[in-house]
Parts: C-alpha cells; structure tokens; sequence
C-alpha cells in the first residue's frame, strides 16, 4: 500500500510537471490574435500568451482526469456494485480550493502589472463618471477616461476630434481642419481621440490596436494611442447601433512621418 | 396541506388525462412538467432564430434577411432562450417536481402561486413572439441599451418591457416558492446538511432571483417611462445617463447567469453520483461553494462595461471580484472529478452530457477568467469571443445539462426507458455541433469580428461557414431526441420504480410517482449520496 501511494505521487508530479510544460510551450507557441501594430499590443499579447499557458495546463488536466476517469473506472458488465464509499477528503479539497486561489491571485496581479504598463491606472481628472454632461460642449475638458492607453498627464502629439452617428465615424483634425471619415495617424506618435456621440452609443476598435473604447452619448470618452506599424488596418463599430451596425467600418492610416506630414498639407483646406 | 390532499384522487380535475397539462394544476409535477414542455416549445423557436443568425452569417455580406428583421431575430433569439427556456426549465421545470420529493414534502409550499407562476410564461412567450408580426419586435439586442432602444421602433420595445416583466415576476414567484418550500416545508427531522445537493442549488438560485430581478424590473419601467412619457432617466439628450442603465441591468443580469448555471450545478450533482456509484465527494464544501458564487455573482456586474468609460478603481475591484468566482466553482469541479474517480460508471446518455458539460464548462469558465482581466477584456469585449464563451457556459453547461436531466429523470416522469442508442446519436451530434458551432467563434472575435452584425469582412468566411455547419448539426440532433421521447413514451421499456437504484427521495416511490408522491409517509433520506454506505433496493 505504501509502495502503490510512492508511486502515485510521484506520477502525479511527473503529469504535474508535463502539464505545465505543455502549457508553457503551446502559450510561446500559439498564434490567434491579428497582427501587432501599436505599442500597446505586445503587452497586451504577453497576457495572452499567460492566459492561454494557464488555460492549456488546467483544460488538458481536468480533461485528461475526466477521460481516463471515464476509461478506467467504467462499469464492468453484470457489476451492480458501488464503488468506494469515500465522501471526501478535507486535505485534498483544502488544496483544490489553494490552487485555483493562487492561479487567479497570480493572473490577476499580473494583469494589473498589465494594466499599468498599458498606461491603465493613470490617475483620472475627474472621477465623477456618474453625472450626465452636456453633449454639446466636447470641449469642456470633462470628460471620462478611455480605458487603455491613457494621457497620464502628458500632452499628445496629434489631437482629432472623433465624432461617431448611424453609421459613420467622422475624423476631425483641429491642426489643419481636416475632416474626414479616414483616420491618418504618424507612426510612433501618441494620437489622442475625443470621441463623441449624439445618437446611439458607439464603439472604437481596432483589432490590431487591441484598444476599445464605447463612445457614449452625453459622456464624451478619451482614448489614447501609439501606433508602431505603417499600414491600413480596420475601425470597426462593436456595440449594437442600429440596422447598419455590421457596415460601420472604415480604416486607419498609419503613415511615417513625412507621409503623414504629406497628407496633413494635402488635405488642409485652403484659408479663404 | 392543500385542498387536493383532502379529495379522493377520482374528484381531481382531470386526474390521469393529459388534460390536467393544461390545466390550472396545482401538483407540483404537472407544473415542473408544464415548465418542461413549454420550454422545450420556446426552445425550438429560439433555436430557428439562431438557425436564421447562422444562415444571415454563411455569407459575408447582408443578403438572407433585412437589417432590421436580423436585428429583431438576434433579440428574440436571446430573449428566448434565456426567459423562456433555461431559467424557467433549469429553475421552474426540475425545481418543481424535484425540490418538494427532496424536501420530503407532497407539494410546494405555495401550490396556487406556482401555478400563477407557470401560467404568467405562456402568454409573456406569445406575446414575446406576436410583437414579429404586429409592427415588428425589439431591435435593440436582450440588453435593450438604451439610447438605441429608445429610438428603434417603440411598439416592439414596449412588447418586450412588458413581456420581460411578466417572465420576471414568475420568476420572482417561483423564487419565493423554493425557498419558502426549503426552509419550512421539509420533514420532520430532515437537516439542511441532509438534503440533495439540488436543493442547496436551488436555495442559492432563488435568494439571486428574490434579490436581483425586481431590479430588472425597476430599470424595465424606467426605459417603458423614457419610451411612452419622454421621461429622461436614460435619455442622455435630456440629461439623462445611459450608463446608469447598463449598471442596474447588469445588476439582474450578470446574476442571471448564475440563475441559470446553479442550478444546472445541482442537478449535476444529483446525476453523476447516481451513474458512477459513489457518495457526492466533499458534500459540505459544495454546499459552502454554492454560497460562496451567490454572494460573489451579486458583486461582479461592472465586468460587462470594461469599455463603458468605468473608472479605473471600479475596473480593479469587478476584476478582482470576478477572477475569484473561479475558486468555489473550481472546488465544485474537482469535488465532481473525484465523485467520478474509483466509481462504477456507467457511460449511458445521461452521463455522456453530464461529463461533456464538465469539458465544455471549463473551457467556458477559462475563458471567463480570462475575460475578467480588464486588459484582456478591452480588445475583446463586444465581439464574438464574447458570444462563444457566453455560449459555452449556457449551452455547453446549461442545456448539456438539461439534457442529461431529461435522460436521468423521464424513467421516473413517464415510467418508461429512454431508448439507449438514440440517446447516444443525439449526444455525439449535439456535442460535435456545439463545439464546431461555437469554438471558432473564439478566434473569430479576437481576429476582428463583432457580435450583432449582419456582414462582416470576407476574410472570416471560412470560420462563419464552420460555425454554420456546427449550428445545423445541433439542428439536426433535436430530431433523434423528439423521435426517442415520443418513441419511448409510448413503447419505450417499463422503467420500474428504480432503474438507476439511486437513494434520492424521487426514486423511492412508484414511476410515475402518485398524486401524493408517496403511497404513506414521506422516507427519511438521510444520505442522499450513501452509495456503498447504505443497502441500495435491486
């Protein structure tokens, strides 16, 4: 009996340890998210290549234990017996509640590390996101944090104005006065948008920003970003606005700078 | 107790026809079976409206149905299923026949407010489904945000308020019922630790429902005021705030899915003791667990509005909240894994969704964890990741459960044998459908494809078309399972009292149980779970 309880502990150990290698290699491995084109996406793909470790070990473990539960302990024909009457086990079950805990300590402290370099705790200017503000005044200064990839204080590099209605987003640069419906950015710039809305509540995303910020109607929204990667990549409506939802697309330029520089005097009107 | 203990049998109103389904019953096994039956209804038509959605999305562009009737579908589809089936089958169905056996009781504690609470869903349902055809149902999605649910057509937005409001109030009805008929309606001598674990189940679910649904119901008048007198609570073009909305109906909302997983937690662990031959593993701290996810889900609800321009103190503390959800569910996961190790399984279809409910569950509550994390959850929410976890925790843990309960107790309901071979067809074609319906939806959503669209870009196709497919195949799975439940009603083998031999109360009396539950006084069960313990009847 005492040999049998060796040898099960130290195969538990042994699958322990292959599980979490597993793990490890599938998370550096896998590819699923689209490609990286700002200075938020690399943090943001690290905690997924985690989340996605620590999905693999706990998947592959409860369902290899339920698959060969399921093999070894099955009925025999003509066996009308019970199986062994053992009603639990305060140790064992002391350490199934430890280990889920310590999992979800460690991805929650490490997502707020996430968290913070993706510039998500910056202090707010105003806290108050419980009052209503007036939707006619975007430049009251008042308005509520965008999630990710906040100012923190400093001062971006491009400012537009970005109103969204069924079913557009309208681009508006104060430098220049552009307005378009095609956002241009420089690449390596911080671009701050002021995002409004007067009908329906919208939503900014872009994929391969991985940033999102609903632009709520009466509560004018921020949202920050660095763009790192030169290309045209999509601007997609993601919250339920109405019967042309699914075509409110459009693009995001990212340029280098002289090119961006290029567009900015091509575009800007003549002063009459 | 009620006034039917006192009749003879013979002067019940239709007593032994199937005439008393339609009646005004007040046993509380026609009513879990009047739930089950009109769930199964609604869950057809839910489930046409997601063969509409999968048709819409084979293609990339817009061309199978108009924008605005999509729009209508995707809102039924979730209204549906989740008002008029889960909740009302996995609370009010199984619930009703089973809690008053488990409890020792020969009905609920409130036998004519359960039957208000069954009858108050056929016409919420007719209704729900009626608004298609007179000016057009709610466009605005199962979360009715407004400002856009203010602005599309307010007759199917009112329809729904309404229709809402009515599957509330059952609910809330039937949520007093059970826990009224838990705490005060059980046998003399029978301790709370004593009870099956459906019942401690049930008892978490209705206290979620007694506190969060009026909720839900305050915030549906509110939006019923800003649509009829121009009110503005969420009205923001009159000073009003639409993410106030999004606050209280997640304050239902999120709750709601424990509403319809707890108990879905219970009835598993009714099941897999019974077919692998082993005491419930660890009975006191699933009770704890339980307890546990009901204070956790009432504090989690802002983890649905990442993007809605929530304060950054407010995003720490619902991930927080959130994460920790995972611990009691996770003990509940173990406790059944081991339930499981060292028994006597037998694999039959009951057991089959059971442990697929396992795999599926667990692939939803990661993803759920994951989702939980604010940075994780900003690239991601709002798209069809969301769609596919959410689906994997209700379906794939829900309804597989569902399932395995109809295959566990219609020997007990009916007295006869589900027939064994086309359970296990219907089970290989959900389980394949299901994860080939919703798996790729993952990457769909983290590739750049939004929830509640109609066109989305081409490059998706071949994933759409796969989900297409899975979504026929748990199409075609409904056909062997109607075919065995009619079949096997009729011709399917005599079941006997106790096929299964299990402990639990249900099964100590005859199949189908009588009027009264019991020929004599109600057992003492005082281990539900005593396989190897005590002596089980042949």
């Amino acid at each position: 009996m005492k040999t049998l309880t060796l040898r099960a502990s130290v195969i538990t150990v042994l699958v322990s340890v292959g599980l979490i290698l597993v793990g490890l290699a599938v998370g550096q491995r896998v590819e699923m998210l689209p490609v990286q084109a700002s200075v938020n996406a690399p943090v943001y793909d690290e905690l997924f290549r985690v989340l996605f470790s620590i999905g693999t070990m706990l998947f592959l473990g409860i369902c290899g234990l339920l698959v060969y539960s399921l093999v070894r302990f099955r009925r025999q024909a003509g066996d009308f017996g019970d199986g062994a009457a053992i009603e639990g086990n305060l140790p064992l079950e002391i350490v199934w509640t430890a280990i889920p805990a310590v999992v979800v300590l460690f991805v929650g402290l490490y997502s707020y590390n996430i968290y913070e370099r993706m510039g998500g705790m910056a202090p707010l200017a105003d806290h108050s996101v419980m009052h209503a503000m007036p939707a006619s005044d975007p430049d009251n200064g008042d308005r509520v944090w965008g999630g990710i990839s906040t100012v923190s204080g400093e001062t971006a590099d491009l400012t537009v104005d970005v109103t969204a209605l069924q079913f557009a987003f309208i681009f508006h640069y104060p430098e220049g006065n552009i307005t378009t419906g095609e956002l241009h950015v420089p690449e390596g710039e911080r671009v701050e948008l002021r995002m409004k809305a007067n009908d329906v509540i919208h939503a900014f995303w872009v994929p391969q920003f991985r940033i999102k910020q609903d632009i709520i109607p009466g509560q004018p929204t921020v949202l920050t970003f660095t763009a790192n990667r030169p290309g045209t990549y999509p601007i997609i409506c993601a919250e339920l606005c109405g019967p042309y939802h699914g075509g409110m697309r459009t693009s995001v330029v990212v340029h280098d700078r002289g090119a961006f520089d290029q567009w900015l005097t091509k575009n800007t009107p003549p002063v009459a | 107790m009620e006034s039917t203990s006192e009749l003879p049998v013979s002067l019940i109103p239709n007593h032994g026809s199937w005439l008393r389904y339609l009646s005004f019953s007040l046993d509380h096994k026609v009513v879990g079976i009047q739930y089950l039956v009109t769930g199964f209804l609604f869950y057809l038509v839910g489930g046409a409206l997601a063969g509409m959605i999968r048709t819409e999305l084979a293609t990339p562009i817009s061309d199978y149905l108009s924008r605005e009737v999509y729009n209508e579908v995707l809102t039924m589809h979730g209204t549906i299923m989740i008002f008029l089936w889960i909740v009302p089958v996995v609370n009010g169905a199984f619930g009703n026949y089973l809690i008053p056996f488990y409890v020792g009781a020969r009905d609920m504690a409130f036998p004519r407010l359960n039957a208000v609470a069954f009858w108050m869903i056929p016409p919420a349902g007719l209704l729900l489904i009626a608004s298609f055809f007179i000016g057009g149902a709610s466009q605005s999605g199962w979360t009715a945000y407004p400002p856009l649910s203010l602005r599309t057509p307010a007759l199917g937005q009112l329809i729904w308020i309404f229709s809402v409001l009515l599957l509330g109030g059952s609910s809330i009805l039937g949520g007093i019922n059970f826990i009224v008929t838990i705490l005060k309606l059980r046998r003399p001598g029978l301790k709370m630790m004593q009870l099956p674990m459906y019942c401690w189940a049930m008892l978490g679910t209705s206290i979620l429902v007694v506190l969060s649904t009026p909720v839900l119901a305050g915030t549906l008048v509110m939006l019923a005021f800003d649509i009829v007198a121009h009110t503005g609570f969420f009205n923001p073009a009159i000073g009003g705030n639409a993410v106030v909305y999004q606050h209280l109906f997640w304050f239902y909302s999120h709750p709601a899915v424990y509403i319809m997983v707890l108990p879905a937690f219970g009835l598993v662990s009714e099941i897999l003791p019974v077919h692998a031959r082993k005491p419930l593993f660890g009975y006191t701290t699933m009770v704890y667990s339980i307890l546990a996810i009901v204070f956790l889900g009432l504090i989690v609800w802002a983890h649905h509005m990442f993007t809605s321009g929530t304060p950054p103190w407010m995003r720490l503390f619902f991930t927080i909240a959130t994460s920790f959800i995972a611990v009691p569910t996770g003990i509940k996961f173990f406790n059944w894994l081991a339930t499981l190790w060292g028994g006597k399984i037998a694999l039959n279809s009951a057991m089959l969704f059971a442990c697929a409910f396992i795999i599926n569950f667990v692939l939803g509550g990661i993803t759920g964890v994951a989702l939980a994390q604010v940075p994780f959850d900003i690239h991601v929410h709002d798209t069809y990741f969301v769609v596919a976890h959410f689906h994997y925790i209700v379906y794939g843990g829900t309804v597989f459960i569902i399932f395995s309960s109809i295959y566990h107790w219609y020997p007990k309901i009916t007295g006869r044998m589900l027939n064994e071979p086309m359970g296990i067809i219907h089970f290989v074609f959900t389980f394949v459908g299901f994860n080939l319906c919703f798996g790729p939806q993952h990457w769909l959503g983290m590739n750049g494809m939004p929830r509640r669209v109609s066109e989305y870009d081409p490059q998706f196709t071949l994933m759409n078309q796969i989900s297409s497919v899975g979504a026929l195949l748990m199409a075609l799975s409904t056909l062997p399972f109607l075919i065995n439940v009619f079949h096997s009603a009729w011709r399917g083998r005599v079941a006997g009292d106790n096929p299964w031999r299990a402990l639990t109360p249900e099964w100590l009396t005859s199949s189908p149980p009588p009027v009264e539950n019991w020929n004599g006084p109600a057992p003492h069960v005082e281990h539900p779970y005593g396989y190897g313990l005590v002596e089980t009847t042949p």
